[in-house]
């Protein structure tokens, strides 16, 4: 098992997300940076759908009481086994009284804790995804204990094949597709929207980022319409919010652009004050 | 049943957006709940997760397996099959409301606004048939049209911070019930004792977009009896068919 000594800031259990509710209004969920959650179960011969730990902006304190293997991707948080340093994409056997702890965020936001087996807590709705008003918690807390199946199995590092691979969030570039509403706008508003450098707001979170600048102000509404994860919606005001996992099912914003599945994982790593441009990619018919 | 020209977009690299005339009207949605459950009974392995509010359909599918431009023919050509043996009767629920001062805190504030008394603006209120036009904002949280003209009325210029579960309001043209604890700006006239979501069931919500629902008005002691039913789990909304 694994006890939590200190929560960190935003600590969530989370699985690929909670699929066939939105007729219901519930919210898909899921790993914010699903690409290094995959990296992180993938190395411990997970399987894909497998729950593990989504630590945001810094870390937590964890005693493990339990034999098993364990892996850290995405953000570079300083991780620390027993108080000495260890790294991000590399499997670690850890034992009863073992320490994880995290230190300065480095790199990126979002860190990814996977342990063999992945995580055995709560399923509701067909996932582990934590949720507001759907599973009991919304994030660790203190003295939380988390179950996992124990036991050490002999793995490979393979570190060398992923060496590449996890520095994909080291761009500024989110490719987008065209939104459904796009063309309720001017070519010359298109242009503006879709060409303009971004910032991230401290107004991010799992539901959502918005983005600093006014892009184009205007007055077209439309009808309350269903939203994905990753759709970039324009406020009346001229403020772009693109919609991220834990976003509502619909909304009443124009849709104007639509961020790739790569491109929400790495926007996941971006923090308040980090730069954005968009690059449009063409729909596949 | 008439037929609308619709509209097939891309959204993202896996989803198709099918634009209906974007009107909220009882017959659209209709023709989208009729093509919905359409498609779910063909079960098309392509298709994974079906979504409407007003008049709009998502449908999110697979695109390892299908491109666009085949989906689309594919659901073209199932929309212009003959629907006739689709219609179905609607289900109309029952939920009950507690219009109490105690919950019905703006009640005073509506009264003064509308020039309208409580009981007036309770009876506006429960004594029309809503239609659901979808779920969505928050998990469980109906889209109910058919708020009497006399009862529209602007949001709150400040949203509140708190409002209770279960409360029942008004903003604009429309009226809704909440399903959590959440910040809101509608009116609050009432409350109900019976909970909208249910996420230990594998159907959490109730309702489907095209049902129907009307407020039946609840004393404080019904109120309290039905709230410990539904705490035993042994509450059952009233349903009737509705045509």
């Amino acid at each position: 098992m694994i006890k939590v000594l200190k929560a960190g800031i935003y600590t969530t259990i989370q699985d690929l997300g909670r699929f066939g509710y939105r007729n219901q209004g519930v919210p898909v969920s899921g790993s914010m940076d699903s690409i290094s959650a995959s990296f992180a179960n993938a190395l411990l011969n997970n399987n894909a759908n497998d729950a593990l730990i989504e630590i945001t902006l810094s870390g937590p304190k964890l005693l493990f009481t339990n034999a098993t293997n364990i892996v850290l991707t995405g953000a570079e948080m300083s991780p620390q086994l027993n108080e000495v340093p260890i790294q991000n994409y590399r499997v670690y056997k850890v034992v009863d009284g073992d320490v994880l702890s995290f230190g300065e965020l480095k790199k990126g936001l979002r860190s990814y804790l996977a342990v063999h087996g992945g995580l055995d807590s709560e399923t509701v709705l067909n996932s582990k995804s934590f949720y507001e008003d759907i599973t009991s918690q919304w994030c660790l807390k203190k003295n939380d204990v988390l179950s996992f199946k124990s036991g050490i199995h002999e793995i490979e590092n393979h570190e060398s094949s992923i060496k590449h691979s996890h520095q994909f969030y080291d761009t500024e570039i989110l490719e987008v597709f065209k939104g459904p509403d796009l063309e309720l706008f001017s070519s010359v508003e298109q242009e503006k929207i879709v060409s303009g450098s971004y910032t991230v707001s401290k107004d991010n979170n799992r539901m959502g980022y918005q983005l600093e600048e006014i892009s184009v102000v205007h007055s077209k509404s439309i009808i309350t319409s269903p939203v994905l994860p990753g759709t970039i919606q324009l406020t009346p005001a001229g403020k772009l919010i693109i919609l991220l996992k834990d976003a509502q099912t619909t909304g009443g914003y124009p849709r104007v652009l639509q961020l790739t599945e790569k491109s929400i994982s790495i926007l996941a790593q971006k923090n308040v004050g980090d730069k954005l441009y968009f690059d449009l990619v063409p729909t596949r018919y | 049943m008439k037929s609308y020209k619709l509209k097939f977009r891309a959204f993202g690299n896996s989803a198709i957006l099918i634009e209906w005339p974007q009107r909220i009207v009882k017959e659209i949605l209709e023709d989208i709940r009729i093509f919905s459950d359409k498609i779910e009974g063909k079960n098309i392995k392509e298709i994974q997760e079906l979504n409407f509010v007003y008049a709009s359909l998502l449908i999110i599918y697979n695109s390892d397996l299908i491109s666009f431009s085949e989906l689309k023919q594919k659901l073209q050509l199932l929309y212009d099959e003959d629907n006739s043996a689709l219609q179905r009767h609607h289900a109309l629920w029952e939920i009950p409301v507690c219009y109490d001062k105690e919950f019905g805190i703006d009640l005073d504030f509506l009264s003064e606004e509308k020039k309208l008394s409580i009981d007036e603006i309770i009876s506006l209120h429960s004594g029309n048939i809503y239609t659901v036009y979808g779920i969505g904002f928050l998990p469980g949280f109906l889209y109910l049209g058919g708020l009497k003209k006399a009862l529209h009325i602007p949001r709150r210029s400040t949203p509140r911070l708190e409002v209770p579960r279960g409360a029942i309001a008004i903003g604009g043209d429309q009226t809704g019930i909440y399903p959590q604890h959440t910040p809101g700006g509608w009116h609050i006239l009432g409350k109900t004792p019976v909970s909208l979501f249910n996420p230990r069931s594998e159907k959490p919500c109730f309702a489907t977009p095209g049902d129907k629902i009307k407020f039946r008005p609840v004393s404080r002691a019904e109120f309290e009896l039905i709230q410990i039913a539904e705490n035993t789990e042994v509450y059952e909304l009233k349903k009737e068919l509705y045509d």
